[in-house]
């Protein structure tokens, strides 16, 4: 199953220039991690609005490379983060889960024409 | 893609790394020159200090906020015509919406769809373009403030009673010193001594409205009101006397016929508001306080005195002006004595 929306992804890829989408996959994977990680951290400090603006950047962010699966499972926890409930299961490990695949995906992506 | 006709300078502030990115190499591929801030903050900082044609303003930042850095831009009168794209998610579209109610010029879904954002920042551009040219008309006969008022609430023919100070101010024998001249000189003459005369007035937060011949009318603290207008007023006219000083010893300087003036003052209620029809109007002020003010100025010719003022205008005043009191006096077409008041041009 394809975790790339192929028509927004080259559309990323021709308003923002081919030579250039890369480097902002790179961006995009390499800052991903670290709000995994202030998510985790906001699940453990019980920091409902650290948690939410995490969340509110990797949905946006998924969304425009057009891993919409990811951005949907981040836009669900923003909402938990808003509605200051961090009772979220195993939510956050689905869409680790989800940003893995998505991320072997864009390094795919990265090394076509 | 091709290049936008004319590139402008835009601020990206976002403090999403990606967004900023997208957005700020789609306009640097339309043309435009990008600039970015990782905050609300940051943003704000760059844009008290650098000029913006537009700024792309992102919702939800830490430190501050989409919502607070419009507001900032919105009540400043030198950020306000900034024009201010709000960017956010779809699930945002309400606070976007709230942001376009509060002033901001439009909003963008992100991700950023880049044929609606070409059109969104071209058309805000040349609405910006059109309302600078439309500013610098304002500007030439008023305060940055009123251009700005005029701008946002558009012509509204609307009247409202409001508290001011009226100025009048006119040239002695305007008339005989014109026969003397030819036409051309005269108007040289007129334009140079308006000019400085519109200085002075402008500088103090007055607005010329009327100009006659050789005579003018200011007011002062209206279409937007200020406290202090009484003061403003007749600083704006010692100005004026101190303007005419010097005007008159260039034209001394070059042989060339020199000017006295009378300028009245009056404070109090009047009736201020744009007449006329859609297409063409003048803001104008109407009531008794208008008509005192003229008169006031006529009587400066029988008192021999450049600068009069009535008794409102008086109590405005701190006590650092240098005042004599001329005592009550009967206007033409007034039920009432007026006490009015000198005020000594200080060196």
């Amino acid at each position: 199953m394809s975790q790339i929306d192929q028509s927004i992804f080259n559309t990323l890829k021709e308003t923002t220039g081919s030579d250039f989408i890369a480097e902002l996959i790179d961006v995009f994977l390499n800052d991903a991690p670290d709000l995994i990680a202030q998510m985790h951290s906001a699940l453990a400090t019980r920091d409902s609005d650290t948690f939410r603006r995490a969340a509110h950047s990797m949905k946006s962010n998924a969304a425009t490379f057009g891993a919409m699966e990811l951005s949907a499972l981040a836009k669900e926890l923003e909402i938990f983060g808003r509605e200051k409930n961090l009772e979220i299961g195993s939510r956050l490990e689905v869409m680790e889960e989800a940003f893995r695949q998505a991320a072997v995906q864009l390094e795919e992506l990265k090394s076509q024409p | 893609m091709a290049a936008s006709p004319e590139p402008a300078k835009l601020l990206v502030i976002d403090d999403n790394k990606v967004n900023r990115i997208v957005l700020s190499r789609n306009l640097e591929q339309q043309g435009h020159v990008v600039e970015t801030a990782e905050n609300g903050e940051e943003g704000l900082k760059k844009i008290r200090t650098q000029s913006f044609d537009l700024v792309l303003l992102d919702i939800e930042m830490p430190v501050m906020d989409g919502f607070q850095v419009l507001e900032a831009c919105l009540n400043d009168v030198d950020l306000r015509q900034i024009p201010i794209i709000m960017t956010s998610a779809m699930d945002e579209i309400d606070a976007m919406v709230k942001c376009v109610e509060l002033g901001a010029e439009d909003y963008l879904t992100k991700p950023v769809n880049a044929v609606l954002l070409r059109a969104r920042v071209n058309a805000s551009l040349e609405k910006k373009r059109l309302r600078d040219e439309q500013r610098k008309l304002f500007r030439t006969f008023a305060t940055k403030e009123v251009a700005e008022e005029l701008l946002r609430t558009g012509f509204s023919l609307g009247g409202k009673k409001i508290t001011a100070s009226i100025l009048f101010a006119d040239i002695r024998s305007f008339t005989t010193i014109a026969e003397s001249l030819d036409p051309s000189e005269t108007i040289d003459m007129l334009n140079r001594y308006f000019g400085s005369m519109f200085d002075a007035i402008n500088t103090n937060k007055g607005t010329v409205n009327q100009m006659v011949g050789d005579g003018l009318m200011a007011v002062f603290g209206a279409p937007i009101h200020f406290e202090e207008h009484r003061e403003h007023a007749v600083r704006a006219a010692l100005q004026m006397l101190k303007q005419l000083q010097l005007f008159n010893e260039q034209q001394a300087s070059q042989s060339k016929t020199q000017l006295k003036i009378g300028i009245g003052i009056a404070s109090g209620e009047i009736i201020a508001g744009y007449i006329g029809t859609q297409s063409r109007a003048t803001y104008t002020c109407i009531g008794d306080i208008v008509n005192l003010a003229s008169r006031i100025e006529e009587h400066t010719k029988v008192a021999l005195r450049p600068l009069l003022i009535d008794d409102d205008t008086r109590k405005g005043l701190g006590d650092t002006y240098e005042l004599e009191d001329l005592g009550p006096t009967l206007f033409r077409g007034k039920q009432h004595l007026v006490n009015v008041f000198s005020v000594e041009p200080s060196e």
